[in-house]
């Protein structure tokens, strides 16, 4: 059986047989504890600081964020972006309490569908699990609640995020799942902002197969530090 | 296998250089490359420190290897998928074909993977009748030309505007012939929705890996573009290419090599996109791939270990080093004659697929050390490199000619006094000879090098008389 063949060969390479118990206890240990190696200095701040390197890296990456008070300001801030950028106010909207308590009534134009994305759906709204602020990225765990296709197929996502699920490194957003997801969800995406190539005589263009533009209404729930 | 020209890399350079196309192309690109990552690194002060933590966890996930692709295996399971382990090309290949059967896949959208060129998956799949849609932008225009990609992460680095407009007039042609492409914002936008459709119809998806993870059992994408999410999320069948080296053990770890990896790519802090996959569909879940399959290639990876070239394993496909590189700069990747060019392509190429075929790719290096110096794991590439010409000569692969220069030359420098008479003698002679013109546009055993360029005349003593000198002197 190849399994067998490539273990083998493996081992031969590394002349020795499989590992002497101690040692698989020990690596068995590095899994289970996942120590963290250097972590750059750049998002080591206060998190009000944090959050306006969140904000600053997700802007230099194409980006745009609209900074709101609280989660009643969600549909006004979700109805003036799309009105700015002459798009429709029809929205897929993910399934998650969060945008679900949100009083979208209060804005009667915009037209809202929960669900997974399809080909035809223009405007997707998202719940964001967490922001990296060391380079503006968004942590997109999937579930039931937070379909992947809202994050693809869509010309335009707008994730709604708590500054307060705003962190500094990569590692700290790892945690944060292990600590309230636990187990590997199916999918996650870390997305910095929108889609682009460079295919085309290697020179940047926004809007690949992926959304075209990437807002983020951020909702200051964090006391400042 | 893609028949591989490597044999023929000088006439594949010759054509390289006359190419006005490619020389376009190479010229633009090139510096670009070079300034962005500069940038990034400039930008993040602990890059180096950085680069020394991604070469120790590849090397500990390398020494490793075993017992981490069986955790890796095992949590696979566990979320639902399954690992399909294959020797080689052959067994791969058959490997997807029988999934794809399975599903009864009549398309195939496609992420951008290298060892999916290795083992061209696309030839095999088209062989028994399944469609196969490369989807990232680059690829999708190398398959429209039926080309190998000439860069590992910019696969239509060497092609221009005017191919772009007259690859997809001759492909799409059901669209109106009078249309416009006046600018790349044009092409990208045909491309979009032409595989729009083809994502949305696709049975199974294939991606490429460029980490799997022990801790999790996830398999890792790096894109810009979202296609290969489109590609992992819309087919009901998921199935990941990787190859056994990419395994690291956990999710802290190959976030340390995720930093060092887009900026030594393409300047970014992060790619758009960095996805991590864990098995198949969630009960509950509202979309995914209903079946998630990981193809587990070792194809000549194993046999690396416990050799000079196991420092090659810890490659994390950046193109740092090609993007850096003179010789690529001049010829690009074409002229490399297989699937991996440039500096790593060098090395890896003649473990894959012979010494004897690809000899001539570690020759074609000026070992300025450039690839070295900007490798995020710190790959000693002109030392393999070396070690490489080492085995050539071993096993007398190098031409009559070239052994008998270097027999000569043996002779001599095993001889210092015997050396320094020739060479003086050279040098006084040479000097005398050339001293009207100051140089030499021809030269009688060296016409190969005197064709592109002139040899300037000694103007006085060797090097190491000089020294000698010197030393007298008291200057050194």
């Amino acid at each position: 059986m190849s399994k067998q063949e490539i273990l083998t060969a493996i081992r031969r390479g590394l002349k020795r047989g499989p590992l002497p118990s101690d040692q698989a206890t020990m690596l068995r240990g590095h899994l289970a504890q996942h120590p963290r190696h250097l972590i750059p200095a750049r998002s080591r701040l206060p998190h009000s600081e944090q959050v306006d390197l969140f904000v600053r890296n997700v802007e230099k990456e194409f980006g745009s964020v609209t900074r709101v008070a609280d989660m009643d300001a969600v549909p006004g801030a979700v109805a003036d972006y799309l009105a700015a950028q002459n798009l429709p106010g029809s929205l897929i909207m993910a399934p998650h309490p969060d945008l679900r308590a949100i009083p979208w009534s209060a804005r009667p134009l915009l037209d809202i569908r929960e669900g997974r994305a399809e080909a035809s759906d223009a405007v997707s709204v998202q719940h964001g699990f967490a922001g990296i602020a060391e380079t503006g990225t968004l942590m997109l765990p999937s579930a039931p609640e937070r379909p992947v296709t809202l994050n693809l197929l869509a010309d335009t996502e707008i994730a709604v995020l708590r500054a307060s699920a705003i962190v500094g490194a990569y590692e700290e957003a790892w945690d944060k799942l292990r600590a309230e997801i636990g187990g590997m969800p199916r999918n996650v995406m870390l997305i910095t902002g929108p889609s682009r190539s460079a295919d085309i005589e290697q020179t940047l263009e926004l809007g690949a197969h992926g959304p075209r533009r990437l807002h983020i209404v951020l909702v200051e729930d964090a006391a400042t530090a | 296998m893609h028949i591989a020209t490597s044999p023929a890399f000088k006439e594949n350079a010759h054509a390289a250089l006359a190419n006005a196309g490619l020389q376009k192309a190479l010229a633009r690109s090139g510096p670009s490359f070079i300034a962005r990552r500069a940038a990034a690194v400039a930008n993040l002060p602990e890059f180096e420190k950085l680069r020394d933590t991604a070469r120790d966890i590849k090397n500990h996930a390398l020494a490793n290897l075993d017992f981490y692709l069986e955790a890796y295996e095992a949590k696979v399971l566990e979320s639902g998928g399954k690992v399909h382990w294959c020797n080689d090309a052959e067994e791969a290949r058959e490997a997807v074909l029988a999934i794809c059967e399975a599903a009864g896949a009549r398309t195939v959208t496609k992420g951008k993977s290298m060892i999916g060129e290795e083992i061209a998956i696309n030839d095999h799949l088209e062989k028994h009748g399944i469609t196969p849609v490369e989807t990232d932008l680059g690829e999708y225009i190398i398959q429209l030309r039926h080309e190998l990609p000439s860069h590992i992460i910019a696969p239509a680095f060497h092609l221009n505007m005017e191919d772009w407009e007259d690859a997809f007039r001759k492909a799409h042609s059901d669209l109106p012939a009078h249309r416009q492409f006046n600018e790349r914002r044009d092409v990208l936008i045909e491309a979009r929705a032409k595989l729009r459709s083809k994502f949305l119809a696709a049975d199974v998806g294939i991606t490429g890996a460029n980490f799997l993870i022990a801790e999790t059992g996830s398999s890792v994408i790096v894109t810009n573009e979202g296609n290969g999410d489109l590609t992992q999320t819309l087919p009901r069948v998921h199935i990941v290419l990787a190859s056994i080296e990419k395994c690291v053990p956990t999710l802290e770890d190959c976030t340390s090599l995720l930093r060092v990896l887009a900026r030594s790519a393409t300047g970014q802090d992060f790619s758009v996109y960095t996805t991590f996959s864990t098995g198949a569909r969630r009960p509950g879940d509202l979309d995914g791939p209903e079946e998630y399959h990981v193809v587990l290639i070792d194809n000549g990876r194993s046999g690396m270990l416990g050799t000079d070239f196991q420092e090659m394993l810890r490659c994390i496909r950046c193109a740092a080093c090609m993007n850096h590189c003179p010789v690529y700069g001049a010829v690009g990747g074409h002229a490399y004659g297989w699937v991996y060019p440039g500096p790593m392509g060098a090395v890896l190429t003649p473990s894959l697929i012979g010494v004897d075929k690809a000899g001539h790719l570690p020759n074609a290096s000026t070992f300025c050390g450039k690839c070295e110096s900007v490798c995020p794991v710190r790959i000693p590439l002109p030392k393999l490199m070396r070690h490489w010409r080492e085995r050539e000569f071993e096993r007398h692969l190098t031409p009559a000619s070239v052994r008998a220069n270097l027999g000569l030359w043996g002779f001599f420098v095993r001889r210092p006094a015997l050396y320094r008479l020739a060479t003086r003698a050279a040098a006084v002679g040479l000097g005398l000879f050339g001293r009207k013109k100051g140089r030499f546009t021809r030269m009688p055993m060296a016409s190969g090098w005197t064709a592109g360029r002139d040899l300037p005349a000694p103007e006085g003593d060797t090097f190491f008389a000089r020294y000698a000198k010197a030393q007298r002197a008291g200057q050194v």
